[in-house]
């Protein structure tokens, strides 16, 4: 059977996303880790492009990899962590978790397998038309019939914000900072003297220099 | 036109290769996220495939709003890491024994 451009296309960005995944869990390095996840997330944005799903397959690759992925790539090269102890149990606990991921395939595989989900039972949607916007159709309903649950995301996302600064912020005593409030505070008397002395004669006038000094500064 | 059942069976190994993930680097809490945002992603996968096999935008809308819960997590959950770093120079999880779970 020959494939169509269309199968050879997902059957090759399937291959990579499976790979980069594999990658992920298995790289010895986490900075090598993250980067294969970067791998993971364009490919499925690809595929998603595939299914016709435009406007998320681009935020995936704008917000997910953009923002998310150099979040987590700063976080990783930051700390200084010690790999061989890391690393310790991985060959213990490899069997048990191949056993386990292939046992979830095999059922998984058994019930959405084409026997339900096939060509047969999903009839393929056609392709839409030239003047179809995937973003159009998406905001025409994020906005009427799901505009509550935004809201709630954006609660949520202010509450992210609102919890990483909360707990990455320190306090350190040792740094030397202004505190406008006491600048304000302060009054005139606690900075400022002013004594009542006797007038400081004047010393006789010296032969004047060239430079043109005057003979104010001595004591 | 590849079928629908082709990309569930992909996110189905994508989400077991993020599980085994989770058995295989217990001790380290970056490649645990990291496994999360697998799992989250063969979950967006198969969204957008019931989107678009079934003809509804609601499977997309969801995806936006696992989206938006996924980068909190990450925000929250690096935030997290990073201050457990600073307090005991380490990320092990087997160091986090300190509530006494």
């Amino acid at each position: 059977m020959a494939l169509t451009f269309q199968q050879f296309l997902f059957y090759a960005f399937a291959a990579v996303l499976v790979g980069a995944a594999l990658g992920v869990i298995t790289a010895r390095n986490p900075v090598h880790s993250v980067l294969y996840l970067v791998l993971a997330f364009f490919t499925s944005a690809a595929l998603w492009l595939l299914m016709e799903a435009e406007f998320l397959a681009l935020t995936l690759v704008l917000v997910y990899v953009g923002a998310v992925m150099v979040l987590f790539l700063f976080v990783v090269m930051m700390l200084d962590i010690d790999l061989a102890a890391l690393r310790a149990g991985f060959t213990r606990y490899l069997p048990l978790g191949l056993v386990v991921a292939a046992l979830i395939v095999w059922e998984m595989a058994s019930v959405l397998g084409p026997a339900r989900f096939g060509p047969g039972r999903v009839a393929a949607p056609a392709p839409h038309g030239a003047g179809y916007s995937n973003t159009k159709a998406l905001g025409e309903t994020l906005y009427t019939q799901h505009l509550y649950a935004f809201e709630v995301a954006a609660l949520i996302l202010l509450v992210a914000i609102v919890a990483a600064i909360a707990l990455t912020l320190r306090r350190r005593p040792d740094t030397r900072r202004q505190d406008p409030a006491r600048q304000v505070r302060v009054r005139r008397r606690d900075r400022v003297r002013l004594v009542r002395m006797a007038p400081e004669r004047r010393p006789a006038p010296a032969a004047s220099e060239p430079g043109g000094r005057t003979g104010t500064e001595e004591a | 036109m590849v079928p629908l059942s082709h990309y569930l069976i992909l996110s189905a190994v994508l989400f077991c290769i993020a599980v085994a993930g989770v058995f295989l680097n217990r001790k380290n809490v970056i490649v645990l996220l990291m496994a999360i945002e697998l799992m989250l992603l063969a979950v967006n996968t198969n969204f957008v495939a019931f989107s678009r096999y079934l003809g509804d935008t609601t499977g997309q809308v969801f995806v936006f709003f696992v989206l938006t819960v996924a980068a909190a997590e990450a925000a929250i959950g690096l935030a997290i890491l990073v201050v457990l770093f600073r307090n005991r120079r380490s990320i092990n999880v087997d160091d986090l024994d300190r509530m006494k779970g």
